[in-house]
């Protein structure tokens, strides 16, 4: 087996009488792509939580390049490379733009250095490729949805991180933003990140995903190529109810 | 850095008026009131680092600046210790409850850290009023030295030392705010969950701010003994304290190190013009009052409030216009995610 990023088994998660997931294990290797598509409440943004250290594990086990971080808290998780988006966008609202990306510069990138202006360019560099550096100085607050939806992935990437945790980035999206969007996450994959996306909108995962798990009920269904999912019994059941 | 030098400037000029004023002024209730104000100025600054910066409130202000003033009492009576001394012992001890008080609670999110904070004031004073060695429920006399050398009367002296810690306060809330560390307590406030996974360590940063602001407010106590000449638990956990502490942040505006300096500033006084034109009980009242009519009215403080009418005034001239600036408040996200491009 070759050395995988994460390595998630058999994680199960229970909200009171409910169980959101039972037994998920996966894999992702260096530089994979992997989406993950479910009908809502399958546990998807739960899987992330759980992966991410938003939320704990009850039981099962979650390595990240080889360090066993089930019990650690979400930041210490950020400082070994690990970095998410939300479902819905959560900036710092009253952080400027720059502020907002600067904050992971500081605190992951580079921990316990005193460096300002070279922090500075850093999160403008950041701002730039994502399309933002016009807005800088802007409150968060005041970003429309496409903006907050590219200043997530940005204080995402600030953390340098080797895999990168994306809860529906493109939901509320038009169709050319989508599409834009996408383009930004498929070249952060070319610099050598590996991502796990999670999405509904079937265009943008097919064209995403070298690898995609479906979730029903907290139980991995079906999994493999793209087109092998889109094919699954399983799925289409899910999906068309047929 | 031009702006750092501009501050150390004010500083160092603050600091070298307050010693003037101590060799001119003559009229020795000059420095009675302003060494209050003075007061104040600290503990609104102190405040403001966890309950402006991070947006955890303390409602027990009043405890913390009486353990660093019965810290100092103790000190007196038990070694007659000088005031540095005191001053350095009721940093340690005020900031170690703030930091006990912060373990207990801060790993929970929400009100809970304001609730103990309420409890703390009132478990302080029962037990300060149980004390018999600083004199319990009916107080203790204890006697000013005489002033050093340089210094007309020790209330001048008191008035100089209370100019430096506010002085040093502020430095100390200033560097922190536009520091990693203020940028990092502001993401707290904002939202925990996605600071966290911006790898802010939230735990220790909350408990380092708690601890600081605690430490500050027993500095601002440390020298009330003997500035007053006498302590009894009454007056030395004044709900006025606690009020107060919290007030003149918010009226000031709580998003920088400046708006609890003009809000201390402005609003002790304020009280102390009022408690010596119309009566001491009255300035609770206009603290109140005015806290009141600065939440409904300007929520962000003067500081946000100035900001606000500049703005305006500038979107008459300026053709460049930003969402949002219209009603002066950010919009939060409106649209919810959608199913809509499920398959």
């Amino acid at each position: 087996m070759t050395a995988s990023v994460l390595a998630v088994r058999g994680v199960c998660k229970r909200f009171g009488g409910f169980a959101a997931l039972s037994g998920v294990s996966l894999q992702v290797r260096p530089t994979e792509r992997l989406g993950i598509i479910g009908p809502n409440g399958s546990g998807k943004t739960t899987l992330i939580n759980c992966i991410s250290g938003s939320a704990r594990a009850d039981a099962g086990s979650i390595d990240f390049n080889g360090v066993d971080i089930t019990r650690l808290p979400a930041h210490r998780r950020a400082h070994l490379g690990m970095a998410r988006s939300f479902q819905i966008p959560r900036p710092f609202f009253s952080l400027s733009a720059a502020e907002n990306v600067l904050v992971p510069i500081e605190y992951v990138r580079h921990r316990g250095s005193l460096h300002g202006a070279r922090d500075r360019r850093e999160a403008m560099a950041l701002l730039e490729q994502m399309g933002l550096a016009d807005k800088a100085d802007l409150p968060a607050g005041a970003l429309p949805q496409v903006d907050l939806r590219k200043l997530e992935l940005a204080r995402a990437m600030a953390a340098n991180p080797t895999l990168l945790l994306l809860d529906e980035v493109m939901a509320g999206l038009s169709s050319a933003e989508v599409d834009e969007v996408l383009d930004i996450v498929l070249t952060l994959n070319q610099q050598g990140v590996s991502i796990i996306m999670i999405e509904h909108i079937m265009r943008a995962i097919m064209r995403f995903s070298q690898r995609v798990v479906c979730l029903d009920a907290g139980q991995i269904v079906a999994e493999g190529t793209p087109a092998e999912v889109a094919e699954h019994p399983e799925v289409r059941r899910i999906y068309l109810g047929a | 850095m031009r702006g750092g030098n501009r501050f150390l400037a004010a500083a160092v000029l603050a600091i070298i008026t307050a010693v003037a004023l101590a060799q001119v002024v003559q009229n020795e209730y000059f420095f009675f009131a302003s060494y209050v104000v003075l007061q104040f100025v600290v503990l609104a600054t102190a405040w403001n680092i966890l309950g402006g910066y991070a947006g955890y409130v303390n409602f027990g202000s009043g405890a913390f600046f009486a353990v660093g003033a019965y810290t100092a009492v103790a000190l007196i009576k038990a070694i007659d210790a000088p005031l540095i001394l005191q001053l350095v012992a009721a940093f340690v001890l005020s900031g170690l409850l703030g930091f006990g008080v912060g373990a207990l609670t801060l790993r929970l999110r929400g009100i809970f850290f304001s609730i103990a904070t309420v409890a703390v004031a009132v478990i302080c004073e029962t037990a300060v009023v149980n004390w018999r060695f600083v004199g319990g429920s009916r107080g203790l006399a204890i006697l000013q030295p005489a002033a050093p050398l340089w210094f007309e009367s020790y209330t001048r002296f008191l008035f100089v030392v209370m100019a430096l810690i506010a002085v040093l306060a502020v430095a100390l809330a200033r560097y922190i705010q536009i520091s990693w560390i203020g940028r990092g307590l502001r993401a707290i406030r904002d939202d925990e969950d996605a600071a966290e996974c911006a790898g802010v360590p939230t735990l220790k940063l909350k408990l380092a701010a708690a601890a600081l602001s605690g430490a500050l407010m027993g500095v601002a106590g440390a020298p009330f003994p003997l500035y007053m000449s006498f302590i009894e638990p009454t007056s030395a956990f004044s709900l006025n304290y606690a009020v107060s502490a919290l007030a003149m942040p918010i009226i000031g505006g709580t998003s920088s190190w400046v708006g609890p300096v003009i809000g201390a500033v402005l609003l002790a006084s304020v009280q102390q013009i009022v408690t010596v034109t119309v009566s001491s009980e009255l300035n609770v009242l206009v603290v109140g009052v005015l806290l009141v009519g600065f939440v409904v009215a300007a929520p962000e403080g003067l500081l946000g409030l100035t900001a606000r009418l500049a703005r305006r005034s500038g979107l008459a001239r300026a053709s460049i216009r930003t969402p949002g600036d219209d009603t002066g408040q950010h919009p939060r996200v409106a649209e919810a995610p959608t199913d809509a491009g499920r398959p």
